[in-house]
């Protein structure tokens, strides 16, 4: 277990914006669960096997009679589709990794994507350690967020409406940041373009799928220009 | 509950393994120990920064920007961010001043 206290306690402060938001998007999740009539364990089970936000916002809709499964797989499907992106830029990373490799696939959420990418790992700490707590640590923010919402959501002492801007807050962070290393400057901008047009054409619902595919399509038609500026994801 | 425990059990377990398929998809097409292609490599190192760009705007999506507010709370926080971080560069403060500035806003401001 040498190494580990090391790891979780350099990672922890990277982790706080996503302990923010998850804390609570992940009660809203909960009050929303519970309202349904879930008990709070049900929260817990659910946050510990699926792990996504949106997705399991999306899912609260599929606990009632008649709905198949079918219509369950396609629409986690469709919200979660972005995801199959994402490990993309992980490859080389992960598959240094051993068997916890199979964990940090799991957990790969948008915000644990984005740190997981962004983050140089710091002087003296094993890399495969500190990347396993910073997923570790975000998931138990979520599933604590989901307990607390399905155990006493309805009782929060204080309005926290707009809270969510956290994660909102923390991708522009991660995106200042990147626009500071020199490097990459160009897909970051194509990325925002491209899925600002998007949004417009094909509506807040549906824009997602056609933002990754006509950004990977522009990212390759301007793949000579680019590869001049190209860094490294970290 | 609306459905039976067993009903709600299999529609976490379908939810879970559907989510988890979704990540999984590239590492099983590029297996450890097999060579990833120049074309994936260069996806790899490209996509990260153009995802984060989409993430801002997809946090942003239902923003309503042709009715009351038209987008302005959101608009002078992701400002107060960006001036923020630029200025400062400290993580915490950036994302806890925007949090703060925005849920004052909606909650007192334009309400």
């Amino acid at each position: 277990m040498k190494g580990y206290r090391t790891a979780f306690r350099e990672a922890f402060p990277y982790t706080i914006p996503v302990l923010t938001g998850y804390l609570f998007i992940g009660i809203a999740f909960g009050v929303m669960f519970a309202e349904k009539g879930y008990s709070v364990l049900w929260a817990i089970l659910m946050s510990t096997l699926v792990y996504a936000g949106s997705g399991q916002y999306l899912a609260v809709n599929f606990f009632v009679p008649g709905f198949s499964f079918i219509q369950v797989m396609f629409l986690t499907l469709m919200v979660n589709i972005r995801h199959v992106f994402y490990g993309i830029s992980l490859l080389e990373k992960f598959n240094k990794l051993g068997r916890k490799r199979w964990y940090m696939i799991f957990g790969l959420t948008d915000e644990t994507y984005s740190l997981l990418c962004t983050t140089n790992i710091p002087d003296g700490v094993d890399e495969e350690k500190f990347l396993f707590a910073i997923s570790l640590l975000d998931q138990s923010y979520w599933i604590i967020g989901s307990a607390i919402g399905g155990a006493a959501g309805a009782l929060l002492p204080f309005n926290s409406e707009g809270i969510d801007f956290a994660m909102t807050a923390l991708f522009i962070v991660i995106f200042v940041e990147h626009w500071f290393q020199k490097k990459n400057r160009t897909p970051a901008v194509i990325g925002v373009a491209v899925s600002f047009l998007a949004l417009q054409i094909f509506g807040a619902d549906k824009f997602v799928l056609p933002s990754m595919l006509i950004i990977i399509a522009v990212l390759f038609a301007g793949k000579k220009r680019m590869d001049a500026e190209v860094g490294e994801c970290r | 509950m609306p459905v039976s425990a067993g009903t709600s059990f299999l529609i976490i377990i379908v939810v879970a393994v559907t989510t988890f398929a979704t990540r999984v998809v590239p590492f099983f097409v590029f297996p450890k120990g097999k060579e990833i292609p120049e074309a994936v490599q260069y996806l790899g190192k490209v996509l990260t920064p153009a995802v984060i760009g989409m993430l801002v705007v997809y946090c942003l999506k239902n923003t309503p920007v042709m009715s009351r507010p038209y987008g302005i709370p959101e608009l002078i926080s992701v400002g107060a961010v960006v001036g923020l971080h630029v200025w400062k560069r400290n993580n915490l403060l950036s994302i806890g001043v925007g949090t703060v500035l925005y849920m004052f806003l909606i909650q007192a401001v334009f309400v």
